[in-house]
């Protein structure tokens, strides 16, 4: 009689599914698409202002001197709304924050900043998702940490929550 | 009449319902390029790139304002004399192997590749020995 | 009261699976003739419980057809302005209802082969309802402590929170009930597989028990999928109708397992060889399914189907797929070797091109299953990858075309042994017809090499499909084997549909005015207006398209885009003119700012043979159980009238003289 070894062969495959299925449920799913531009140069883009009151955006406004933060969001976004005050507490201590905004209408864009405050020195307007598919953003609101040389150094996904801010503060110390 | 009105004023109730942009999309999102060949070249490759914020669908394949952007990206790149390639590797780029349906072999893909090819290997050996000593077999049954 | 009911059947249900295991172990456990006094409660406990579980089923759907807001999945799933057949459908539009569904089907199958399967050794079939038992009694397990559908609210809710728009359509009627009767009906296949090699009982009288429950699956399986097919490419909104999702993945994976599954259960039953590999295939089939609902249901991979997902219920599940498939891998290791390998047979015979086509569509499952769960792998390393079309098709279609090619000619051989040589006129015919249609499309333009491929396989295919019946009288030709005509000619047609819908599809996408006009292939639309509607429980707008070919009579389409209010979502419907050699696929976008409205308008050569294809190999296993049973039940008669004309002869002291 020959070696039946190969008849323990789909017990072994599926003992590795097994496995692999099982630990795959204790890990946190996360839907986030990271971006792949973490420690590239950040592209060149020149936005309109996204509304009258401020500026628009380009990419020579968020390179030399300090670090900054570029936040993506929209007026029409929920999260964005959870997120303003901790924008507002980081450009508290001295952050300077660039804002694009997604697809968004200028009267939307002033209503929304009138209601729940205004943290940014300047808002490019992104109405086809350009610069956002540029860098890696695969939604709103996200923030990254552009360094002085204008490198992407860090990707926040999601509204930034209380807690995340002095992890924020420690990436733009970093980036210095 | 009643009814039209109700109708109408249903309508207008259902608008402002999700929390979704308002904005007209990009140019290309729903538009072809005028030269079939080049929306040919386009439609194959959108087929062919997820859509970031969907639950498994192709860019081709969803209503989502952001693959909207992405296809006009897709359109406007072959219009700019973009190869499909260059633009699924300029996407690639920004947002990994993830946003690609077809994976290409790297250190993070090569089973996709390496178990097909061993898989031929095992159907050949199967077959062989399955089916090719039909004579020595044909003499033990007899 | 009715919730109470259905909690309490289930209940009753479950303590029976447990009898039913018990006795089936016992009477396992006794000697060969001997009766064990428990082994008699395995058959009643079965049938109690397949009437049991679809008591607790039809209790769940009274709730949704009363909408009960007492009822927690009711309230989180229903909505009192939905038309009716949508609360009737809605029951298992939802996690913990299609998972009753699930094991009501599981119950049924299980009291089917209690109460009717009669030609088994005692043993085999006590083993087999044991494993139904154990099998059901996990998943009782499951819907009771942690997906219960009857739990009810401390407060009644007022308003229910409406069921996914999505699912508002008739669609859900067919689909999901056809294809868990499918997946859940190969747990007979299982279960007898288990029962057999426990037992020792491989053999040709097996196989012919098990071949109509398989094949019953199987069309069930294939009528599903093809509903669901459907389904999705006119709900969806886009036209396309197959995306190697992962839970389509999940529902393709049983069914190629089916599809080996009743080829080399025919080997077995005509030629007694393939044992160990038919046993393998039984207990692969039921394991796929189990696959299936484990990755729809605990949300390791992402999916456009998949239900509300929840980590706990998916280590619950895998719990289970451990028990069940681990348990039936290790007993498959332990006992196979044991089994005999069946009789021997050449490469050119019948049995020799079903174990080819058997490796092939093994391979293609291997292949699906790999690039279905790769990237659950690379996720465990934090790569996240996407494995789509432009890996499924090429890698399923290396060893589909062989496949395919090998059936074409495998019908015409016949068993054990065959000269490749007789067959000479068959093959270079096929193969004339495979190059020639190959040879005329590629002349009249480019098109991508596999829809090019598929093409020519399906018109060989085709005329292959009907070869076996070539020299034979048609009157005389079995049932069961038109069965086999019928469903590979509908796999040739079914992939014309698709070769078809791949190569010649043509898409406009345009903004037009009402009043304003354009072109898709050989039809002129004009947006006639855009008005909006209001239903039950959605408003619309819908526009008024007219269409004509060629300049014939305008016929008129509605698409519409759906608002619906609870819960809030919109749809696209898309609106469809079905002509005999394809369909008009027409869907209505946004408005831009100028006023032009956003029309997606598709024309799709033959792309309903797709599904015409698929209803006609489910036919064709309709077709092939009307006739294996019906043979054996002459077979049977024939045996009793023998038997008692024995007797009677025997009573009347006379010795047996010739009949008549």
């Amino acid at each position: 009689m020959r070696s039946r070894l190969f008849l323990w062969l789909p017990l072994a495959l599926f003992a590795f599914f097994a496995g692999l299925a099982g630990y795959m449920l204790t890990q946190d799913k996360t839907e986030f698409v990271e971006s792949a531009m973490i420690g590239q140069s950040l592209p060149d883009f020149a936005l309109k202002p996204a509304f009258d009151g401020l500026p628009g955006a380009a990419r020579s406004d968020l390179v030399g001197g300090q670090p900054r933060l570029l936040n993506i969001w929209a007026s029409w976004c929920l999260p964005c709304i959870a997120e303003a005050p901790q924008l507002e507490a980081l450009q508290a201590q001295g952050v300077e924050i660039v804002g694009i905004a997604i697809r968004d209408r200028p009267e939307d864009v002033a209503n929304f900043l009138a209601r729940h405050g205004n943290p940014y020195t300047r808002i490019g307007a992104d109405d086809i998702s350009e610069v956002q598919l540029a860098i890696g953003s695969s939604g709103v609101p996200e923030t990254f940490v552009i360094d002085a040389a204008g490198v992407i150094r860090y990707q926040h996904i999601g509204d930034i929550r209380e807690s995340d801010i002095p992890i924020l503060l420690a990436e733009l110390e970093k980036a210095r | 009449m009643i009814r039209v009105l109700l109708t109408f004023l249903a309508a207008l109730i259902a608008l402002p319902l999700s929390a979704q942009d308002t904005m007209p999309p990009a140019p290309y999102a729903y538009n072809q390029l005028d030269d079939p060949a080049l929306e040919a070249q386009a439609t194959a490759l959108m087929h062919t790139l997820r859509c970031l914020k969907c639950q498994s669908q192709s860019i081709a394949d969803s209503d989502a304002p952001m693959a909207g952007d992405m296809r006009h990206q897709v359109r406007s790149r072959i219009l700019a004399g973009e190869s499909p390639e260059e633009i699924r590797a300029w996407l690639v780029a920004r947002y990994g192997d993830y946003v690609s349906y077809t994976p290409t072999v790297s250190s993070s893909t090569w089973p996709l590749f390496a178990i097909p090819a061993l898989l031929i290997l095992i159907v050949a050996a199967v077959l062989l020995r399955r089916l090719g000593r039909r004579r020595v077999d044909a003499g033990d049954a007899s | 009261m009715i919730a109470e009911i259905g909690l309490a059947a289930l209940w009753l249900a479950a303590a029976l699976a447990v009898l039913q295991m018990v006795s089936g172990a016992f009477a396992l456990r006794s000697a060969e003739g001997e009766a064990n006094p428990l082994a008699i409660y395995a058959r009643p406990a079965a049938v109690m419980q397949a009437l049991l579980a679809g008591l607790a089923f039809t209790m769940l759907v009274w709730a949704f057809a009363v909408t009960d807001l007492s009822v927690k999945l009711v309230a989180a799933n229903s909505h009192s302005m939905k038309p009716m057949i949508y609360k009737l459908t809605g029951t298992w539009g939802n996690h913990e209802g299609s998972m009753l569904l699930w094991v009501g089907v599981l119950a049924l199958s299980g009291g089917l082969i209690a109460l009717f399967e009669r030609r088994l050794p005692e043993r085999t079939m006590s083993a087999a309802l044991a494993v139904q038992g154990f099998v059901a009694l996990g998943f009782y397990a499951f819907l009771l402590l942690s997906s219960n559908p009857f739990e009810r609210l401390p407060v009644p809710a007022i308003e229910g929170s409406g069921l996914n728009p999505l699912l508002q359509d008739i669609g859900l009627a067919f689909h999901p009930p056809t294809l868990y009767a499918g997946y859940v009906g190969l747990s007979v296949a299982f279960s007898l597989a288990m029962g057999a090699l426990l037992t020792r009982e491989v053999n040709p009288t097996f196989a012919r028990v098990m071949r109509p429950w398989v094949l019953g699956a199987w069309v069930l399986l294939t009528f599903g999928i093809t509903a669901g097919s459907y389904w999705a490419y006119y709900e969806l909104g886009w036209g396309g109708w197959w995306f190697w999702d992962p839970v389509e993945n999940a529902s393709l994976m049983p069914w190629l397992a089916a599809t080996a599954l009743l080829h080399s259960v025919a080997v077995l039953a005509a030629r007694d060889a393939l044992r160990t590999w038919t046993i393998m295939l039984g207990v692969l089939a039921f394991s796929m399914s189990m696959l299936g609902t484990f990755l729809v249901r605990s949300g390791v991979l992402t999916s456009v189907h998949a239900f509300a997902v929840d980590p706990e219920r998916g280590a619950f599940i895998l719990g289970l797929l451990a028990l069940n498939i681990g348990g039936a891998f290790t007993i498959f290791a332990l006992r196979a070797g044991a089994v005999a390998e069946g009789k021997r047979f050449s490469f050119s015979s019948r049995e020799g091109a079903l174990v080819f086509n058997n490796v092939m569509l093994s391979a293609i499952l291997a292949i699906v299953l790999l690039g279905t769960l790769y990237p659950l792998l690379t996720e465990a390393f934090d790569v996240r990858v996407s494995v789509g079309p432009p890996y499924f098709n090429p890698a399923s279609a290396m060893f589909a075309i062989p496949m395919f090619l090998v059936m074409a000619v495998g019908p015409l051989l016949r068993w054990k042994e065959d000269s490749p040589r007789r067959i000479r006129f068959e093959v270079l015919l096929l193969a004339a017809i495979l190059i020639g249609v190959i040879g005329l499309v590629s002349f009249f333009g480019q098109f991508a090499l596999l829809p090019l491929l598929g093409l020519g396989l399906a018109a060989a295919l085709g005329v292959a499909a009907f070869l076996p019946l070539r020299g034979r009288k048609l009157t005389r030709v079995p049932v069961a084997t038109w069965g086999m005509v019928m469903a590979h000619f509908g796999i040739a047609v079914s992939l014309f549909g698709m070769a078809s819908e791949g190569a010649f599809t043509q898409e406009r996408l345009a903004a037009v005015a009402p009043g304003g006009s354009d072109q898709v292939g050989e039809f002129t639309f004009t947006l006639q207006s855009v008005n909006p509607v209001a239903g039950p429980n959605w408003t619309a707008i819908e526009a008024r398209i007219a269409v004509s070919r060629d300049g014939g009579t305008p016929v008129i389409l509605t698409p519409q885009a759906r608002n619906f209010w609870s819960p809030a979502q919109s749809t696209s419907e898309s609106a469809l003119l079905t002509r005999w050699d394809g369909q008009l696929y027409a869907v209505i976008g946004n408005q831009a700012a100028d006023g032009r409205w956003q029309i997606r308008m598709w024309w799709k050569p033959f792309v309903t043979f797709i599904w015409y294809g698929g209803l006609l190999i489910a036919l064709g296993g309709v077709l092939a159980i009307i006739g294996r049973v019906r043979v054996d039940m002459k077979r049977r008669k024939a045996v009793s009238l023998g038997d008692e004309r024995r007797a009677d002869l025997e009573a009347l002291g006379t010795a047996p003289v010739p009949a008549e």
